[in-house]
């Protein structure tokens, strides 16, 4: 059992004593949640919500990668890669074909679902750490791709090419930011609602079943290469999405923005987060935005290693992440009802 | 007169054909030829490398038989991947139970009716009305399932932790969960005591009378097949070494010798 499957296992275990829902928040958190998401950026200056809006494009790219790994068990460290191509291809329609910026998400979702899809059929052969080692590849080898020459016309090579930033239509008197923030948080629902809406259907119980037991599921019926495969192709379209409109906030795209490191912060998101567990990406992914912000102000010279110490603090303290701490918070408001 | 020879004059319903299984240079199983009938419990015995684990295998599709043939309703089997199995009605358990242990026992169960079931990830996504009804349908049969073998209280009960006997029956609810005609049990027995098995027994016996279905027992313990089979067959070495009613295989000299030792070894 490889280290991610004991996370996998364990976390579920810690579950036991919580109703099955537990992959989700409840009705009540969830509309607390919504409604904070909604009010907070009309009270706070443009550069948080900018920051803001990319906390919920990487909480995606992160819970793209959950549905891989907490669901179906399949490891990835090459979701720089689909989030790369994603970006591209919104920034390319955009720029060089004046597609609408909301129309190039769709497309990029699509394609990337293509692609991953088209990946997990070889990788199906792999497993475990070698499965991770074939998509670290894949991230190694992306941003070189996109520099190639015979793509230089659409993707400007190393250059890459400047996105315009949307603006807020209908002549709502609404900063960019503002509305790009909001636009970004109705992708996110939607995108998130299926997402559960997947993980508890009958597609959803085949990803778990193979994550368990593959010769179990196989002979329940669940055709396993067909739906790890599919597994990889919703990741990777999720992915693409956030790619996409990691462009349109950023409004940049580069070779070189898409690096390995980037595979690798939100492989550490998802951990963070607790692997399996939905609404822990985006806690993910707040760390992995925050964090070395809050190490930098801590001591500039060594931002590294105060990074180091507050994820060892994290892998010690709370090891199955966000949702541990949601448990036993559940759990001791569930005391305090009773007494 | 038992369910079983009523039905002799029928085609089987399952039929095994000259099977042989080799692998490199061992000859796993030689040439064994047997029938199962609608509503029967055949018990398949042999001492421990008999070759029944390998039967049951290519019964499950997880081996492909060097020759002949396996028949379900005189249809071959062996062009079917280990998933096209479920759909035509053959359900199995495990030898040591192997559930899904991070989903809870409502979930195993409800995994169950994948083959019976349909469905896209788009339209699960999206929770169409159509999806919504074949889970309520799954639901039902889910809840129908547990309350039959007593499961209702762990419904929600993530399957790992609970006891060996309860997780026996989580896996028998998921087989019975795809409409099985046919029930492959793998030594059902193993790992439980005295008590359990002979509760078991009756439990097997029940399920092929209420829902009438048709199992195959393969099984180490003598005392159970011997009790609830209406058919024995009896392999050693890979081959077939006697078939009959359990007290005729029970007095075959070559079964006998097969488990005992022959008297001047």
């Amino acid at each position: 059992m490889s280290a991610a499957e004991e996370v996998v296992a364990e976390g579920h275990e810690a579950v036991e004593a919580v109703p099955k829902r537990a992959m989700t928040l409840g009705t009540g958190t969830s509309l607390v949640v919504v409604v904070l998401l909604l009010i907070v950026p009309l009270f706070t200056k443009n550069f948080i919500i900018f920051q803001m809006t990319m906390l919920l494009i990487y909480g995606l790219a992160v819970l793209a990668l959950n549905i891989l790994t907490g669901g179906s068990g399949q490891f990835s460290l090459g979701q720089s890669a689909f989030y790369a191509i994603g970006a591209y291809i919104s920034a390319v329609l955009m720029e060089q074909f004046n597609v609408n910026y909301a129309l190039t998400l769709p497309i990029s979702g699509v394609l990337c679902f293509g692609v991953g899809f088209l990946f997990g059929k070889p990788a199906l052969r792999l497993s475990g750490v070698y499965l991770a080692l074939a998509t670290f590849a894949l991230a190694t080898a992306m941003p070189q791709l996109l520099k190639l020459n015979f793509l230089e016309q659409w993707t400007g090579g190393v250059q890459g090419l400047v996105v315009t930033k949307p603006d807020a239509p209908f002549g709502l008197k609404m900063s960019q930011d503002m509305w790009l923030y909001y636009f970004t948080l109705a992708v996110t629902l939607a995108i998130y609602i299926f997402s559960v809406n997947l993980l508890r259907s009958r597609s959803g119980r085949a990803f778990m079943a193979i994550r368990d037991n593959e010769i179990a599921a196989s002979a329940m019926g669940v055709d396993v290469a067909l739906y790890k495969t599919l597994a990889f192709g919703i990741s990777a379209g999720i992915t693409g999405v956030a790619g996409g409109l990691g462009a349109i906030a950023v409004q940049f795209v580069a070779p070189d923005s898409y690096t390995i490191t980037l595979a690798i912060s939100l492989f550490l998101g998802m951990v963070v987060g607790g692997v399996g567990w939905l609404p822990g990406s985006f806690v993910g992914a707040a760390f992995i935005i925050f964090v070395p912000n809050i190490a930098e102000s801590i001591s500039k010279g060594l931002s590294g290693a105060v990074f180091g110490v507050l994820l060892f603090l994290v892998i010690f303290l709370v090891p199955h992440g966000a949702r541990q701490i949601a448990i036993v918070g559940q759990q001791l408001i569930g005391k305090l009802r009773k007494t | 007169m038992t369910q079983a020879q009523l039905a002799q004059g029928t085609a089987p319903l399952l039929a095994v054909r000259d099977v042989s299984v080799v692998f490199g240079g061992i000859v796993a199983l030689n040439g064994v030829t047997f029938d199962m009938h609608k509503g029967q419990i055949l018990g398949l015995i042999g001492p421990n490398g008999a070759g029944k684990t390998t039967l049951f295998n290519c019964l499950s599709r997880l081996y492909q038989p060097s020759s002949g043939d396996i028949l379900m309703e005189g249809v071959s089997i062996l062009s079917r991947p280990p998933h096209r199995i479920a759909e035509i009605g053959i359900g199995r358990t495990f030898q040591n139970v192997a559930l899904f242990p991070n989903l809870s026992v409502m979930d195993n169960v409800r995994v169950g009716t994948h083959a019976r079931t349909s469905s896209d990830i788009i339209s699960d996504s999206l929770k169409l009305a159509w999806v919504r009804r074949s889970e309520a349908s799954v639901n039902r049969k889910a809840k129908e399932l547990l309350a039959y073998l007593d499961l209702e209280d762990v419904a929600h009960t993530v399957v790992a932790g609970l006891p060996f006997g309860t997780q026996k029956r989580v896996e028998l609810a998921r087989a019975l969960a795809a409409d099985p005609k046919i029930l492959l049990l793998d030594e059902p027995a193993g790992g439980l005591n005295h008590e359990e098995v002979h509760v078991l027994g009756d439990l097997i016996r029940r399920i092929r009378d209420d829902r009438h279905m048709t199992v195959l027992l393969v099984e180490h313990h003598m005392g159970l097949v011997m009790s609830i089979a209406d058919h024995v067959v009896a392999l050693n070495f890979g081959k077939k070494l006697a078939e009959g009613t359990p007290a005729q295989v029970q007095a075959n000299p070559d079964v006998i010798k097969a488990y005992l030792g022959s008297k001047d070894q």
